[in-house]
């Protein structure tokens, strides 16, 4: 009986929100680093500026929803532009430092309390999601059998998924087109595409605005997920956690992001759903002194960290890579 | 609704007393009585209290004259601080006030001979009511800052960064040495800087004291033992997992992304161990600071800045003049020149992840002697320790030093301009900043960037 709710509860996961808000900054970190190379450490950044952006305008300065949208979006293309000019130049391990420190410059300042008649300081925003809400065609619970979903939910990752798949399909048209092939030159050998005469800085700085749009509107999902907006949902380890996503799914891949998402957050759940299970209870099965309840929601991300080296070891190029699309190097 | 108004207004208060109990001392934090709330709880006050931050524990200042004006300049209230020091003044009914702006005013004259205002263009506060609730403000009094408050504050503050810089250098040198010499840019440096700590903690937790003739040693004994398993960690990890990547020949972005994976792991192994908590190490908790000139230092500081810059003279010496310090700067600068001069390069790189371990789990023990343990003490500095790196010139061993006094000095004396809680947001600014304009970094050479 166990194994079933655990198997169904690891599929909602799977299925669920989260598994949305992954998938798409993933597919942002793809085009970045799986076709273009460029080591973006900072993806948790983009989506603070989408999320708080979005919220603020409705929350803070009573601006409509799709303002909101637009506005997140226009100002994580002019964050790409920062990041990108004094960076993109200089070898990837800098653009790595770089981005992860503007990522944290982003989420300490939105959540400071110096701003918080803005963004809500640690706290966050609420009450921005109205427009959102409103557009919900499903009215009552969605039942698949094995999962079901409240309305609410169904509608996130109903939308969720189609933006994904739209995702997913602009980035296979891009990246087979001529443009894309540059991309790809640039990221097997930066000197051979400028020898042809290409602008290499400008196709960075494309590349990275692309990936920062998506990583935007994983921003929005995540708002609109938690109902609220706050400094949590864009640490620096989500970036890692989306990064994780993409290596498991296979970099350089249009389905890389989707399916390393869903069985990210399967496994993650199995874990943590598993851990919870064997130390649940006045007797739980794993005796105390091991391991306590406190300490079981800790092992899937010790699992999470050990499984991120071990495939980073010994299958590079993920579930569905190619091992010769990644010969990625920095020196 | 009471209970959170008065709890928040001694939080405001303890907060103000921190940030400003400059002069005063570290001990000025303590909590003071929560302030009467008034019967009525329709009606909006301002209030506080007025204390002198250089008793321990502070003086109530009586006999000061507080008075509260409305936009239109209008007086609103007046009073008069009692005994205990504190003044309330009613502002009216709640859905009258919310939203007015209102200025208050402390009347200098009426200061009790000898005190004065900390900062003295502070005799007017504005406040906006925006909720419900009672507005609290503080007037810190103590020694008058005339003249020469602003550099002063600006040495004490040059004084705790100078302390964090050491603590930093530790940290970078290791991070720039494990660069230089095998190119892996380590996001797993934070958790060798808190595996010193929690070596540490686990001591200082054993049961009993280690004492030596009578004097307590235990911290001590700590730090002795953090050093040396923080080493053999460094030297164990080199040879169990990073070793065996660069046999195989994974590329520098695959080992990047390795040690964040490890980054994770271990973070959350030590949390698994030393729970979410913040803990203390048991001796030198809060020792009464020394004060040199107008500047207070804790004997604790003193020790830390003594020892760690024995540490640091060290270990760049050794750099400088010793074969393996040679043979170190010559494999940073070019591996497989140096093995084909005969220079046994795995040695050498056991050697420097060694050293380097040692280095940040030393910097890790004595960061939590000065702010106390948690399990991410060092994933939380991390990126600083890389602002440094960068800043200096990645790879480079003064570079790396330069950039922590930098961004250690630069952190704290920010805190004269910028509130505290953005100090570590200015120090990445200036991070990329100097990116822009000298990507090599201080002391790099242009060729390294490429």
């Amino acid at each position: 009986m166990d194994i079933l709710n655990l198997l169904s509860g690891s599929l909602q996961q799977a299925l669920g929100p989260t598994a949305v808000v992954y998938a798409l900054a993933a597919i942002g970190l793809n085009v970045q680093f799986g076709y273009t190379g460029l080591l973006n450490f900072g993806q948790a950044g983009f989506m603070a500026i989408g999320g708080y952006f979005m919220a603020a305008s409705v929350a803070t300065w009573g601006l409509s929803f799709w303002v909101g949208i637009a506005l997140g979006l226009g100002l994580s293309v002019v964050l790409a532009l920062l990041l990108g000019i004094p960076t993109l130049r200089l070898r990837a391990d800098y653009l790595a430092i770089v981005t992860i420190a503007a990522a944290e410059i982003i989420r300490q300042t939105l959540g400071s309390v110096t701003l918080l008649k803005w963004f809500g300081g640690q706290d966050g925003l609420i009450n921005f999601q109205r427009t959102f809400v409103e557009m919900n065609p499903f009215s009552s619970r969605v039942d698949l059998g094995i999962v079901a979903w409240r309305p609410f939910d169904f509608w996130l990752l109903f939308s969720g998924w189609i933006l994904v798949a739209i995702g997913v399909v602009v980035v296979w048209l891009l990246m087979r087109s001529p443009w894309g092939r540059v991309l790809k030159g640039i990221r097997e050998d930066e000197d051979a595409v400028r020898s042809l005469g290409k602008n290499v800085y400008s196709y960075k700085m494309q590349s990275l605005i692309i990936g920062g749009l998506f990583g935007a509107v994983a921003g929005f999902y995540v708002a609109l997920q938690h109902t609220n907006m706050n400094p949590t949902w864009v640490a620096t380890d989500t970036t890692f956690f989306a990064y994780t996503v993409l290596l498991l799914g296979g970099a350089a891949r249009v389905l890389g992001p989707v399916v390393g998402s869903i069985v990210f957050w399967f496994l993650i759940t199995f874990l943590d759903l598993f851990f919870g299970i064997l130390t649940r209870g006045a007797d739980p099965f794993m005796p105390e002194w091991i391991m306590t309840n406190q300490q079981a929601s800790l092992m899937r991300l010790i699992i999470m960290g050990l499984a991120l080296m071990l495939l980073m070891i010994f299958r590079p190029q993920g579930i569905f890579g190619d091992r010769r699309e990644l010969a990625i190097d920095a020196r | 609704m009471r209970v959170r108004q008065s709890s928040a207004a001694a939080l405001v208060l303890m907060t103000l007393f921190t940030v400003l109990g400059i002069s005063g001392n570290a001990q000025a934090a303590t909590p003071p009585a929560t302030v009467a709330t008034s019967a009525d709880d329709d009606t909006i006050d301002v209030k506080g209290k007025l204390v002198d931050t250089r008793e321990k524990p502070p003086a109530p200042v009586e006999g000061v004259q507080i008075s509260v004006e409305d936009d239109a300049g209008e007086l609103v209230g007046e009073a008069t601080s009692d005994a205990d020091g504190l003044f309330v003044i009613p502002l009216g009914a709640d859905i009258d006030v919310v939203g007015e702006t209102y200025t208050i005013k402390l009347d200098e004259s009426t200061l009790p001979e000898g005190t004065e205002l900390r900062n003295p263009d502070q005799v007017e506060l504005e406040r906006q009511v925006k909720i419900s609730a009672d507005i609290s403000v503080t007037f810190p009094i103590g020694e008058g800052t005339v003249g020469t408050g602003w550099a002063v504050r600006a040495l004490q503050l040059g004084v705790g960064g100078l302390v964090f810089s050491l603590l930093l250098a530790m940290a970078a040198l290791g991070l720039s040495m494990i660069f230089g010499t095998t190119g892996l840019t380590n996001f797993a440096h934070g958790e060798l800087i808190t595996f010193g700590a929690l070596i540490a903690l686990f001591i200082d937790r054993l049961p009993g004291n280690i004492t030596v003739g009578g004097m307590n040693i235990t911290m001590v004994t700590a730090i002795a033992v953090a050093m040396v398993m923080s080493t053999l960690f460094g030297w164990a990890q080199d040879k169990a997992l990073w070793k065996p990547l660069r046999r195989r020949g994974t590329g520098l972005i695959a080992a990047m992304i390795v040690s964040i994976g490890l980054s994770i792991f271990l973070r959350n192994l030590y949390q698994y161990f030393a729970g979410a908590a913040n803990h203390n190490y048991s001796q030198w908790t809060s020792p009464s600071p020394w004060s040199i000139g107008p500047v207070l230092i804790t004997p604790k500081d003193v020790g830390v800045i003594i020892f760690s810059t024995i540490v640091l003279v060290a270990v760049t010496l050794a750099i400088a003049k010793t074969r393996l310090g040679k043979a170190t700067r010559a494999v940073s600068d070019n591996p497989a020149l140096a093995a084909s001069s005969g220079i046994n390069v795995d040695r050498v790189i056991s050697v420097v992840w060694a050293v380097g371990a040692g280095l940040a789990g030393l910097s890790g023990v004595l960061l939590g002697m000065t702010q106390g343990f948690d399990y991410q003490i060092g994933f939380k500095i991390l990126l600083l320790v890389f602002a440094a790196v960068v800043l200096g010139g990645l790879g480079t061993v003064w570079g790396a030093i330069l950039g922590s006094f930098i961004i250690g000095i630069f952190i704290e004396v920010s805190t004269l301009v910028v509130p505290a809680e953005l100090k570590f947001v200015g120090a990445l600014l200036v991070l990329i900043l100097a990116l822009l304009f000298r990507p090599q970094g201080l002391l790099g050479r242009a060729e390294r960037v490429g």
